[in-house]
């Protein structure tokens, strides 16, 4: 998987922003978003990295990550689904389309296809209920979507 | 340079997800090509409210309203009305019981029975020029506050207005600023909670990126009254276009020193910082908040001490939500006894919704409290959606409950909804149809708090696992009368055990629809039937032979192969091997397979 490669540069980015920090010991979340953004996912050895330039023991960075659903410790895939499961969404069928992408994407939700092109994932609300159901692929909104055009929104993505 | 006219395209998410970014630069194209560039202006607005239908554009001053705006219309836009000044008669809304077109935003019945006091210039300034933001009495309170008043006048005309806690709790905000005054520290805080945990509500969201300056100017006057120099701003990390405004007005308020050192020449100085969230719903809990505000896991506290006394540092903190905060600036420019003249005896001003649902008008709506859910649903709300009929309507999400159709007519306020078994909430409103299934959407929310339990006090954790299990059994057709009891008891237990709100507030979904809905729950455990034909557990499938015409769709659909029959013969299905996924039913294209 190309894009889950880990660079110098990403380190060195990161280390840039947290030397930038006044106060490092109650900035762990603002670092870990910074390095999700950078990385892409939170593995082991960026935890350790982030412990270590704050000065914090490993086990209460693992235990933030772990606390907080928005970061992840697995690669997301080259296209991250994230499927709506608020309430808006789920009374307008939103299972069916989770169903749908199972299917077609032969994967449960939280997993990434073996090439690393797609990951299901569920989202709470993402405030455009008017839309609802609503599929977010990269940031990108698909809304009031029927399980029939999962096939050609996926197709989109055919590279 | 000052402009004939102006187009205002929302940018809200719901219309921006509808290409509404694009419309825009497509209108600036084209008004460009017209060589109208010194006379219209396109600009972009926060969120109209109308998402059901969006993206919308409005014309000043004509108050032309238009729905559903795609790129490819804006040439048309321009050329017509603009250029003609003939107004596009199919952009309009189409009231939909009266089939006539309403083209001014005021005709329409969404727009008529609401008050907009939290929402004032949602829809109506571009969120990301200050200057809109003073055109429309912009900090003016601010000024007013710290050059007139003292800091107990402030705090004694937020009390006097009444207004309380739009966050879900109802608690009066005034009384929550006086005890902060109450203890002295070299710093205090004032934050901001804009976590709006409640999936399926949008309505801070839509105050942040629509008007984010009433937020900060609200937060100074709160600093100014309890003397706290910093504000937080806690926002989730799921909302990109919020944060992106809010960073945007915090650096146009410092450069116009409405934030700051020595504001208005006053001495006061304030100052406010993001904090992103990282999606966990108990971090809408004010104690579990401050911890994630201080970098740490975001697990909630006992209270006492409250965060007056000791919050974020151990330092005395008001939290309040972004709602109640976007009140705070008309309340100081157009007095106390003004706010306090709108609502009921207990609860005073406005309350946004963000209904949603099962209803024909998705959308935000601010509506004076008292009001009913009758006028909500069905004259704001534009009724159910393909005209089926009404269920029930939930308020307060995952920490509410479901109201049914004998309290249509009640006057909603705090008190009367926590009466009857729901509770306000942050504002989720969802409408539920003939077609939804009451235990279904019970284990809808106890799976929502099962997986965002924090998991530190046991009553929580392990209990409402519990009460999901009993749900789940009773969906797949497994349940007894036992459970329903079981259910009951263990529910009031968790209420009563749990450490924080989330706990204390978990099985309200699952009571109130056991109170109203029993008789669905009833059906479920005793008959092994889903009313509602939603469990798939309990549903059957049968094709009615007059109907089938034998078109084969169904035999082929079948992921199991258990449909039997040739073409142009009438089809049959073994119910031993049907595993009840629906696909058949989906493909009869001839209303022949009964589902029950
Ligand atoms: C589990 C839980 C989640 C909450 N989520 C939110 C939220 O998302 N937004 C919010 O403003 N208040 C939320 N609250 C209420 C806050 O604890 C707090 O009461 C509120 O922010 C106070 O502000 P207010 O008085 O202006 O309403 C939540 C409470 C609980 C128990
Ligand atoms: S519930 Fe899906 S966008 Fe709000």
């Amino acid at each position: 998987m190309e894009n889950n490669q880990l660079t110098k540069e990403m380190y060195d980015e990161l280390e840039r922003f947290i030397e930038a920090i006044p106060d490092k010991e109650n900035a762990i979340i603002a670092v870990l978003h910074k390095a999700q953004e950078i990385c892409g996912y939170l593995p082991r050895e960026v935890q350790e990295f982030i412990a270590d330039k704050l000065n914090v023991p490993a086990n209460k960075v693992y235990g933030v990550v772990t606390f907080y659903s928005y970061f992840t410790t697995v690669p997301k895939g080259k296209y991250a689904i994230n499927v709506c499961l608020g309430t808006a969404c789920f009374v307008r069928g939103a299972d069916k389309i989770v169903n749908e992408l199972e299917k077609k994407l032969d994967l449960k939700i939280g997993e990434t296809t073996p090439d690393g092109k797609f990951s299901l994932d569920g989202l709470r609300c993402v405030g455009a209920c008017g839309l609802a159901p609503v599929v977010m692929i990269n940031g990108k909104v698909y809304g009031k979507i029927k399980p029939k055009e999962v096939n050609k929104i996926l197709a989109e993505y055919n590279d | 340079m000052s402009y004939k006219m102006h187009l205002l395209v929302c940018g809200g998410t719901g219309c921006h997800a509808s290409d509404s970014d694009i419309l825009l630069e497509t209108l600036r194209e084209e008004i460009k090509a017209n060589g109208l560039e010194n006379d219209v202006q396109a600009l972009v607005t926060g969120c109209f409210g109308f998402c059901e239908k969006g993206p919308i554009v409005k014309v000043y001053p004509d108050n032309v309203f238009y729905i559903e705006v795609k790129p490819e219309d804006a040439k048309e836009i321009v050329a017509e009305h603009l250029v003609k000044g003939r107004r596009i008669e199919r952009l309009l809304y189409e009231e939909p019981t009266l089939e006539v077109k309403l083209a001014e935003h005021k005709e329409m019945p969404f727009y008529k029975k609401q008050l907009r006091i939290a929402l004032r210039n949602c829809g109506f300034i571009d969120p990301e020029n200050i200057n809109e933001y003073f055109a429309n009495d912009g900090y003016q309170a601010l000024g007013k506050a710290v050059t007139q008043m003292t800091p107990r006048d402030v705090i004694d005309s937020v009390k006097e207005s009444g207004l309380r806690g739009r966050g879900g709790g109802g608690f009066p905000t005034g009384m929550k600023w006086d005890f902060a005054t109450k203890y002295d520290a070299d710093q205090k805080y004032v934050v901001c909670n804009a976590d709006e945990g409640d999936p399926g509500a949008f309505m801070d969201r839509s105050i942040l990126e629509g008007d984010p300056h009433s937020v900060l100017e609200a937060m100074a006057i709160a600093g100014y009254a309890i003397g706290a120099s910093h504000g937080y701003i806690y926002i989730r990390a799921e909302y990109p276009l919020a944060i992106e405004r809010l960073k945007i007005a915090i650096a146009q308020a410092k450069e116009t020193g409405m934030l700051g050192e020595d504001i208005f020449g006053s001495g006061f100085n304030f100052d406010i910082e993001l904090k992103l969230g990282a999606g966990a719903f108990v971090c809408g809990e004010e104690t579990a908040l401050i911890h994630s505000i201080e970098g740490k896991r975001g697990e909630p506290t006992t209270k006492p001490p409250f965060p007056a006394e000791s919050g974020v540092w151990g330092k005395p903190t008001i939290v309040n939500n972004v709602e109640t905060l976007a009140n705070i600036p008309v309340i100081i420019n157009r007095g106390s006894d003004w706010f306090a003249k709108i609502g009921t005896e207990k609860s005073k001003g406005t309350k946004v919704f963000a209904l949603a649902g099962k209803i024909n008008n998705v959308g935000l709506v601010e509506v004076p409290m008292g009001i009913t859910l009758r006028e909500i649903i069905y004259e704001i709300g534009g009724g159910i959606k393909n005209g089926k009929k009404f269920k029930a309507v939930q308020t307060g999400g995952p920490s509410g409950g479901c109201i049914s159709d004998q309290f249509l007519d009640t006057p909603i306020d705090y008190d009367s909804l926590i009466q009857i078994g729901s509770m306000m909430g942050s504002g989720g409103m969802i409408v539920l149809d003939e077609d939804d299934c009451m235990v279904n959407i019970a284990k809808f929310y106890l799976e929502f708090t099962v997986e965002e339990s924090c998991g530190k006090c046991t009553p929580c954790r392990v209990g409402n696992k519990r009460l999901l299990e009993i749900l789940e059994k009773i969906t797949e057709g497994k349940g007894t009368p036992e459970d329903l009891k079981m259910l009951e008891e263990l529910g009031s237990a968790i209420k009563d055990t749990s450490l924080c709100g989330l706990g204390q507030t978990a099985p309200n979904p699952v009571l109130s629809t056991l109170k109203y809905f029993r008789h669905e729950y009833e059906a479920h455990v005793n008959e092994k039937k889903c009313p509602s034909g939603v469990c798939q557990n309990l549903l059957s499938y049968e094709i009615i032979p007059d109907k089938c015409v034998g078109c084969t769709a169904c035999a082929r659909v079948c992921p199991v192969n258990c449909i039997e029959g040739a073409p142009k013969k009438v089809h049959v299905i073994d119910q031993s091997k049907c595993i009840k996924c629906g696909a058949c039913y989906e493909a009869c294209k001839f209303d022949a397979i009964k589902k029950g």
